[in-house]
């Protein structure tokens, strides 16, 4: 076996000082730092796959992701009809947790594939349901589009990655209430409301090209107008005597991002928990885990992790067959969502003792080291 | 201006590209769905990524990083994260080799 991935490892400092925060911001002393050691924008490892099968495992169609889509549309439809006609009985319950976890979960995988481009062979496809999915998810369709390239370039480089969901020392409490989505919901409606007066951050503008603003500005007007029609209609619900149902509104638009995004963040925090900051190889930074087929299919299987860092441009129905085809030379993955959980948990618990501490990834004696020699690997540009 | 021999027109499956590199460039040669060969520079103007390990479907030629998509013919950015247009050159076939017009 061979470790891998203690070259870049950031010192264990003294643990028995309280931790000093890492800077995460991306116009920081971090920012700088990652640039000075070649970590912005660099070359990454890739598992070998020959040209011919990865062009195969590459190709795009419309129809699973048609279909797929088709269920995810139909379900809300069956899920919250049955909510509303059971309205007043428990048996209504249930309906409107699986329409949650459809609307505030099923979302983010919907959101994050469309992004890519990959679901559909047809653009304006994905282009249609990465709109659907960005507004459930609450996140600008520019901004985020712009953030998840970042995060492809700079995969948990601090100072440059937007998207790192666990920043050291660790805030637990944070952390258990992104369950029910309501910091998050709150942190996310803000910046929509922000992006539709005009105004973008520092950071925005450090990861979002002049060029696009306007359209984040114009993205989250919309996004802000659909959430003041719903409170509209629920005030005149309210007002025509109609009492709780006036709830309603609120339950089938917004409200599952807060009662349904449960799965979402548990699959999410999986991605990179633990694991290593700063380092240029997927398998070090990233976790293929084992799942239920249910989950899987929320998910659009995201749970091949490191399959699709390495080649994002894998649509989600072929990664099961990329991760046969790579497997030898990645880590071994996480056997279910409770393993993994074990593992990340008692990692991240270790880390808020221990700054810098990080699970180390195994190789498998067939896969090819992590090379160090990546980090002064980035193409010239040609003269045109 | 002159034409400078760049593969011969087998090395390229339809509907595939290859990288090229040539005097310090590096470059994109693309065997389209139309039969004709195509040329582009070899680097997207998103970031420095080779764009020949990316996905020729149709007319385009999508990014391997971030996915973003060109018309390899026009050179044109057709989908985001790309908003500038890439290099075309110019490509003739002689007798089953590939010749790129290079300024
Ligand atoms: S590097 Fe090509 S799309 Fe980003």
């Amino acid at each position: 076996m061979l470790r891998a991935g203690e070259g870049t490892a950031i010192a264990p400092s003294d643990t028995s000082a309280a931790p000093a925060p890492r800077d995460y911001t991306l116009t920081g002393p971090s920012a700088r730092q990652a640039a000075e050691r070649g970590l912005v924008a660099a070359e990454w490892y890739h598992s070998d796959v020959p040209r011919k099968k990865m062009k195969e495992l590459m190709a795009r169609r419309d129809g699973p992701a048609l279909r797929d889509s088709a269920i995810w549309i139909g379900l809300h439809v069956l899920f919250a009809a049955g909510g509303i006609w059971f309205w007043g009985s428990w048996i209504a319950v249930p309906f409107w947790l699986a329409y949650g976890v459809l609307y505030g979960s099923a979302c983010d995988a919907r959101w994050h594939e469309c992004g890519h481009g990959t679901a559909f062979r047809t653009r304006w496809m994905n282009d249609v349901v990465y709109h659907i999915a960005s507004f459930q998810v609450i996140r600008n369709p520019v901004n985020w589009r712009w953030s998840h390239a970042r995060h492809h370039t700079d995969t948990i480089i601090v100072g440059r990655d937007a998207e790192i969901a666990w920043m050291h020392p660790v805030k637990l409490a944070l952390k258990a209430l992104a369950y029910v989505g309501i910091h998050d919901v709150w942190t996310s409606l803000g910046g929509l409301v922000r992006n539709a007066a005009g105004k973008l951050s520092a950071e925005e503008k450090e990861y979002i090209p002049q060029s696009e603003w306007h359209k984040a500005v114009f993205w989250a007007r919309w996004h802000v107008a659909i959430y003041a029609a719903t409170v509209l209609v629920a005030l005149g619900m309210l007002l025509a005597g109609m009492g709780w149902k006036a709830t309603i509104p609120f339950l089938l638009i917004g409200g599952p991002r807060v009662y349904g995004c449960w799965h979402m963040i548990m699959t999410g925090l999986l991605q990179h928990g633990g694991l290593a900051e700063d380092v240029l190889d997927h398998r070090l930074n990233s976790r293929t885990v084992y799942m239920n087929p249910v989950s899987r299919w929320i998910y659009w299987n995201m749970n091949y992790h490191v399959e699709h860092h390495m080649f994002p441009m894998v649509p989600y129905y072929a990664l099961p067959a990329l991760h046969e085809v790579i497997k030898h030379d990645l880590p071994s993955p996480n056997t279910s969502i409770w393993q993994a959980y074990r593992e990340m948990i008692r990692a991240v618990m270790r880390q808020r003792r221990e700054p810098g501490y990080y699970l180390v990834r195994e190789l498998p004696a067939t896969a090819r080291p992590y090379q160090g020699q990546l980090h002064a690997a980035v193409p010239e540009r040609a003269m045109a | 201006m002159p034409w400078i021999d760049a593969c011969a027109s087998d090395d390229i499956e339809e509907e595939d590209v290859i990288r090229w590199d040539h005097g310090g460039q590096t470059f994109a040669i693309y065997h389209g769905a139309d039969g004709a060969f195509y040329c582009t520079d070899g680097l997207c103007t998103h970031e420095q990524v080779h764009l020949a390990d990316g996905l020729v479907m149709d007319f385009e030629i999508e990014c391997p990083r971030h996915n973003g998509v060109f018309d390899y013919r026009s050179g044109k950015a057709l989908r985001a994260p790309v908003c500038v247009d890439l290099a075309t050159y110019e490509v003739r076939d002689v007798d089953g080799r590939i010749e790129v017009l290079i300024e």
